[in-house]
């Protein structure tokens, strides 16, 4: 028998599909979707390996509200190919940013979800990356906001962690994570003695969410629910940057200070104590809000030797 | 890639209005069932794509044992399919059907 609390759980970020995430975050019947399923815009490569097409190509886009105000949203569907890009799925993201590139009032919220590039679709999925790319970039400059929200059961790899490098600001989850060579593509180029991808600790201390926050690489760090992104999604576009030459400079010190500090660092656990961390190895552990409580203080720089 | 498609007639229409609804997800032992309101009140169409492929008899059942269960009159259901057993199957086409004749 299932007790009636634990139904009432709020629900998983990382377990919910892409359209239960959609209908969590945004307000209640405010959606309206895109080239839904029913048009049937489906990828046109996969058929030739005798693969079956999923209606939507594994993303959802459209409009809604958040808090009242009108956005556009996209949602990757990470079980579905792993949530990878191809032509028709890539086409649909290209299509939103445009969207906003003209509409620049309007801010993007990606929910991201995606191993990266679909290999069957290589070619046409790589130009979809370069599409968005400079969607992304040509909306920014034109003022829209772009959120990228990431806690999904594929991660954020490949083409879709530079996308979303480009976003304005990134919330993610403890299990989220963030890359561009995801675990099994270094393993296979650089052997396992360089990364073991079944070494589940040393994937999510590497790329994983909190690793992430620490380093700056995302604005916000989230509980695993719709409602914890919600919140944090209204906060972060109202705070999220524009894009200037000066955010741009800022960037580059910012990262040529981190190569400084943490190139030669073998492990993310160096890197935490070089960032004055005294207990480094407990750092996956911890909870939450204990775990805000130290990341915040080791990214006001009040921990530092 | 197999296709099969079933036609079948129901003694009475799908409850609701909504004009589709979709369930599901294409994944190893999964699937997907688009649902659309296109039909005659008393007519229903299956429509299958499987990678899977010599399985029409199995099929051929299911789709009959929920058209049984179900009356899904005026209704045409698309799948595409990762591989889901039967009861995986029966189980998206109720939903499909809850979701279209109204459950939020």
């Amino acid at each position: 028998m299932i007790d009636r609390a634990d139904m009432m759980l709020p629900p998983s970020w990382y377990e919910a599909s892409a359209r239960r995430r959609l209908a969590a975050l945004l307000d209640p019947g405010s959606f309206t979707e895109f080239l839904g399923p029913e048009a049937r815009e489906t990828s046109p490569h996969l058929g030739i390996f005798d693969l079956p097409v999923q209606f939507d190509d594994g993303i959802i886009v459209g409009k809604g509200r958040l808090d009242g105000s009108r956005v556009l949203v996209a949602a990757q569907e990470g079980r579905f190919m792993g949530g990878a890009f191809g032509e028709v799925h890539g086409a649909k993201l290209t299509g939103i940013l445009r969207a906003a590139r003209d509409n620049p009032a309007l801010p993007v919220l990606i929910l991201f979800d995606t191993g990266g590039v679909r290999l069957q679709e290589a070619n046409a999925g790589e130009m979809a990356i370069a599409e968005i790319i400079r969607a992304a970039v040509e909306a920014r400059l034109a003022g829209a906001k772009i959120i990228g929200l990431i806690g999904g059961r594929a991660g954020c790899y490949g083409g879709g962690g530079i996308v979303a490098a480009c976003c304005s600001a990134l919330a993610v989850t403890e299990q989220g994570r963030i890359s561009v060579s995801g675990p099994e593509v270094i393993e296979t180029n650089r052997g396992v003695e360089e990364f073991d991808s079944r070494d589940r600790p040393l994937v999510w201390r590497t790329m994983g969410g909190k690793h992430r926050y620490l380093l700056g690489s995302a604005a916000a760090f989230v509980e695993d629910t719709p409602a914890a992104f919600r919140a944090k999604a209204v906060e972060l576009l109202a705070a999220a940057p524009g894009l200037s030459l000066d955010t741009l400079r800022a960037e580059q010190a910012r990262l040529a200070e981190r190569l400084r500090r943490f190139g030669h660092a073998k492990d993310a656990v160096d890197i935490w104590q070089a960032l004055g961390i005294n207990d480094a190895a407990a750092l996956p552990g911890l909870e939450t809000e204990d775990f805000l409580a130290l990341a915040q203080k080791v990214r006001a720089g009040e921990v530092r030797r | 890639m197999e296709s099969l498609s079933y036609r079948h007639t129901t003694p009475r229409a799908a409850a609701g209005a909504k004009s589709s609804a979709i369930i599901g997800v294409v994944a190893s032992g999964n699937l997907e069932v688009l649902v659309e309101r296109v039909l005659p009140p008393t007519s229903c169409e299956i429509d299958i794509r499987t990678s899977i492929t010599g399985f029409g008899d199995v099929w051929q059942a299911v789709v009959g044992d929920f058209v049984t269960k179900a009356s899904p009159g005026g209704l045409r259901l698309s799948i595409n399919d990762g591989g889901a057993r039967p009861d995986t199957v029966l189980l998206r086409l109720a939903q499909a059907v809850r979701l279209i004749e109204g459950a939020p």
